[in-house]
């Protein structure tokens, strides 16, 4: 939950090609220049080392990509035209990080980590061990199964200890899109509470002898009083009017 | 243009911070090569986050793509993990810019700022396809060239190194370029004709062009292989810093790494003639640079980068001339937007520094660092670190009353004429640091770190047997019982590194075995301490037959060939000698940047002058000359007008 005072602001952006190997916390510090290159009226905090008032929502994996990754930033005023401050914050941010939208936000917005309740990827998937392109009837085969099956175990490393989890909670949906080069292109819709489940994890609960090669995000979702909104059109600001987004996200093959 | 990108991709899945290679950081370039351009590789032999912030290597990553006979790409040594993948995948070392493979760059230059990194050199030759010994490349092969202050003593990496560039590189990067531009044009037909004209540029030492003869385990005569090969090496020198404001565009990189902020250089040389430090020795003269030029650097760099700190760097920052008045400018000016912080890494033991820094630091005061380096007021005459116990405490004291809570100390064990005394000092001053801290705060704390000395070549302690490694061990248990129940912490550097560096330090062209045998045995990465083996540097030496106290824990006389004596940082041998002698005596020697010239040879000999803005030093404590400087501007002066005319204001 946010102050009342100040321009609060929602950005949604791309994490796309070399840069997928920067971290999360990399990420935002790429913001945090970018904001002070593009001399954005920042809101700092009170304390010993004041920072800018940043929130991010969802943290995405290292070596993951993105069409719909989120921050929410606090300013003093509103910063003239806020699709040219998009555009401003592109040019300043490194490459394969674009600023796609951009909509100032209501006072008192809950915050995007707790809002986002669902994700969607697009992941390839190849055979572990170089055991040549899995078949995608297989594939099908095992996904079909899994959905039916009322648990999708898996063992993850959590703190240097082995936990056996289930995941088959988090999945929502699940389909076979089709073949890529070297593998299989899935789909994949997550829920992020009460507890989420990464890609990787998924794709390797199906224990068809797949590993994830390329994962995509391509949407997140709140859902709200039965409705189902992206971020960007979930807590607009009533003064100013929210720019509609009508970008569908292409389901992209590696 | 072949980028190995595709293939190094899916590497990167299974690495410890993959983000070191895939370059992209604001400031970094991906130039096209083409035909009749020098390409460089800039290497730092470490990791991404040791060696991006280097300000050697951007400075000439830029010069050079600035002209248009070069390009430049830069690498940075890939951690063990990345180098298993590669290996074992068939991939090459490359660029973090665009991924070339090392091998298809003309010139692979190495930045060697520590002695440890050395091995490191070794690998990257090797996973660049290249022979590692530089008598077996082809002309095919690129050239290797290395230069920073470890290139002062070339001699264990001569063969390694085609040609090391000695000094500063800003301006003999050029003609470098100009001499490997021609031999491209010609086809690269003769490794050694191109070698012999890189002989003859000023500041450039080729080894192979060089024959060393023997007499025992002493050095009889190094002498050049050609009437047109000079006998000795002079350093490069930039005479003035105001033209050469660079780096223009500071990389920024994606991952966190050392000194991760805006580094402005605002001075380089340093005269204060610490006897044990090399850095101060062969930096010489003082080059300050004009504090309107360090203004515009520091906004020009904050609006182009995002960052929110900046350092003003050098080896005393403050002793930059109008010290004060910059800082107050920088702290209450309104560059870049919002907070921005400054830091003076180096700074002095006195008042005066902790004036600054609590001008710098408003609100966070948690820590602040000194160095006294030796724990006697007889052993600091010794090294010519003229800091008095009451600097120190009148430093510590400004420090604690102003709201700092932990002081850091540095100091040296292992010098020469150092007796338990002399050690145990170092003891005294950390408990009374901490009782005068009692006195502001009941949390007071102190840290003593202390490493072993290394004598440096081309410093006047480059005679001086170094204590081996049971010694130190001895002065460390010595220090650890003397601080037990203090409330004051002491931290060590690891004995046996230190005696590793000795042997790097002050080698010959024999220890180059050494070391080749180092690095096959997969001694990489030798500076980080879970890497480091003594045991592969004692068995290296041994395989090379080679006595490694001889070279580390052994005095030399006055007569000895040195195995740098060839390589010239302008210090006159007898200057150098004189002052071991003075040392002995405990005898220290004022800043001539202050006080007359003593004659130490640089100026002199390289026609160059102090370039300062101020004749006097800044005011307050003995500024560690040993001298009372309490009125500001009692020490004689030698004025120089034309220089200080051109920068004042």
């Amino acid at each position: 939950m946010r102050g009342d005072a100040g321009f609060p602001v929602r950005l949604r952006f791309t994490k796309q090609g070399k840069i997928r190997f920067v971290s999360h916390r990399d990420v935002a510090r790429a913001f945090e220049r970018a904001f002070r290159i593009e001399r954005l009226p920042l809101v700092f905090t009170q304390g010993f080392v004041p920072r800018p008032k940043v929130s991010f929502g969802l943290a995405l994996s290292v070596g993951h990509e993105s069409d719909a990754e989120y921050l929410d930033v606090e300013l003093t005023h509103e910063p003239g035209a806020l699709p040219a401050v998009a555009g401003a914050l592109s040019g300043a941010l490194p490459e394969g990080i674009d600023v796609t939208c951009i909509a100032s936000l209501a006072d008192r917005a809950p915050a995007l980590q707790e809002a986002v309740t669902a994700v969607e990827y697009t992941v390839e998937a190849v055979a572990a061990y170089d055991a040549g392109r899995p078949s995608l009837e297989a594939v099908s085969d095992v996904v079909g199964a899994a959905l039916a099956s009322p648990t999708l175990v898996t063992t993850r490393t959590r703190k240097g200890r082995e936990v056996v989890e289930d995941v088959r909670p988090a999945v929502r949906r699940l389909d076979v899109l089709g073949p890529t080069e070297h593998g299989v292109l899935l789909h994949l819709e997550v829920s992020t509470q009460p507890r989420g489940a990464r890609p990787g994890e998924i794709v390797s609960a199906l224990r068809a002898g797949l590993v994830e090669q390329r994962v995509l995000r391509t949407r997140q979702w709140i859902e709200r009083g039965g409705a189902r909104l992206e971020p960007l059109e979930a807590d607009p600001r009533l003064s100013v009017l929210p720019r509609a987004d009508s970008r569908v996200p292409e389901v992209r093959a590696s | 243009m072949s980028s190995l990108w595709p293939r190094i991709e899916p590497l990167l899945a299974g690495v410890e911070k993959p983000a070191r290679y895939i370059g992209m950081e604001r400031g970094s370039l991906r130039p096209e090569h083409r035909p009749h351009q020098a390409s460089w590789l800039l290497v730092y032999p470490d990791t991404y986050e040791v060696g991006l912030p280097n300000q050697g290597l951007q400075i000439l990553y830029e010069i050079l793509n600035e002209r248009d006979d070069a390009v430049a790409e830069r690498a940075y040594a890939p951690w063990t993990d990345l180098e298993a993948g590669i290996r074992r995948a068939g991939v090459p070392f490359f660029s973090v810019d665009t991924h070339r493979p090392a091998g298809e760059f003309d010139v692979l230059a190495f930045g060697l700022a520590a002695e440890l990194v050395f091995t490191n050199v070794l690998n990257c030759i090797d996973l660049a396809g290249v022979p590692v010994r530089a008598e077996e490349r082809r002309p095919e092969d690129p050239l290797v060239i290395a230069g920073g202050h470890c290139a002062f003593n070339p001699e264990p990496m001569a063969d390694f190194v085609d040609a090391f560039v000695i000094g500063d590189g800003e301006e003999v990067v050029g003609e470098v370029t100009e001499v490997v531009a021609a031999w491209k044009r010609g086809g690269r037909a003769s490794r050694e004709a191109v070698l012999r004209e890189l002989a003859t540029v000023p500041g450039v030492y080729v080894p192979s062009m060089y024959e060393v003869d023997y007499d025992g385990p002493f050095i009889a005569a190094v002498r050049p292989r050609y009437p047109d090969v000079p006998e000795h090496v002079e350093k490069r020198t930039v005479a003035d810093l105001a033209d050469w404001p660079y780096p223009k565009s500071q990389l920024v990189p994606l991952i966190e790494v050392v000194h991760d902020r805006l580094n402005v250089e605002i001075f380089r040389g340093c005269t204060r003639g610490c006897r044990f430090c090399q850095a101060g020795m062969i930096t010489r003269p003082v080059r300050e640079r004009p504090a309107e030029q360090v203004r515009t650097m520091v906004a020009d760099g904050l609006r182009r980068t995002g960052y929110d700190e900046v350092a003003l760097t050098s080896l005393s920052s403050a002793d930059f001339s109008g010290i004060d008045g910059l800082v107050a400018d920088l702290v209450n000016g309104q560059e870049g937007c919002g907070n921005v912080g400054l830091s003076l890494p180096s700074l002095r033991v006195d008042a005066f520094t902790v004036g600054i820094a609590s001008e710098i630091q408003k609100v966070r005061r948690t820590g602040l660092t000194f160095a006294p380096e030796g724990g006697s007021w007889r052993i600091r005459q010794v090294m010519n670190k003229l800091i008095t116990e009451e600097d120190l405490y009148t430093a510590v004291d400004g420090a604690y009353s102003q709201g700092w809570r932990r002081v850091k100390l540095y100091f040296l064990i292992g010098l020469p004429t150092e007796m338990d005394d002399d050690t145990l000092g170092i003891a005294e001053l950390a408990r009374n640091v901490v009782a005068v801290g009692r006195r502001y705060t009941r949390q007071a704390s102190c840290t003593a770190s202390v490493g072993g000395f290394v004598p440096k070549p081309h410093t006047p302690f480059q005679w001086f047997g170094q204590n081996g490694v049971q010694e130190l061990h001895r002065k460390v248990r010595l220090l650890k019982d003397a601080l037990r129940g203090s409330g004051a912490q002491l931290r060590w550097h690891d004995p046996e590194a230190t005696y590793a560096e000795g042997i790097a330090s002050r080698g010959d062209r024999r220890v180059g075995r050494a070391i080749e045998h180092v690095w096959r045995a997969g001694g990489t990465f030798q500076e980080w301490s879970e890497r480091f083996d003594l045991g592969l540097w004692r068995e290296g030496m041994a395989v090379a037959g080679l006595d490694a106290d001889w070279y580390v824990t052994r005095h030399r006389n006055e007569d000895e060939i040195l195995p740098w004596d060839h390589i010239r940082a302008g210090l006159h041998r007898d200057f150098l000698w004189a002052d071991w002698k003075a040392a002995l005596d405990a005898h220290g020697l004022p800043d001539c940047r202050w006080t007359p010239c003593y004659d130490c040879g640089v100026c002199t000999d390289y026609a160059l002058e102090h370039v300062v803005a101020s004749a006097v030093a800044p005011a307050g404590g003995s500024q560690g000359t040993g001298q009372d400087l309490r009125a500001g501007g009692d020490v004689p002066v030698q004025l120089r007008p034309t220089r200080v005319g051109a920068h004042a204001g």
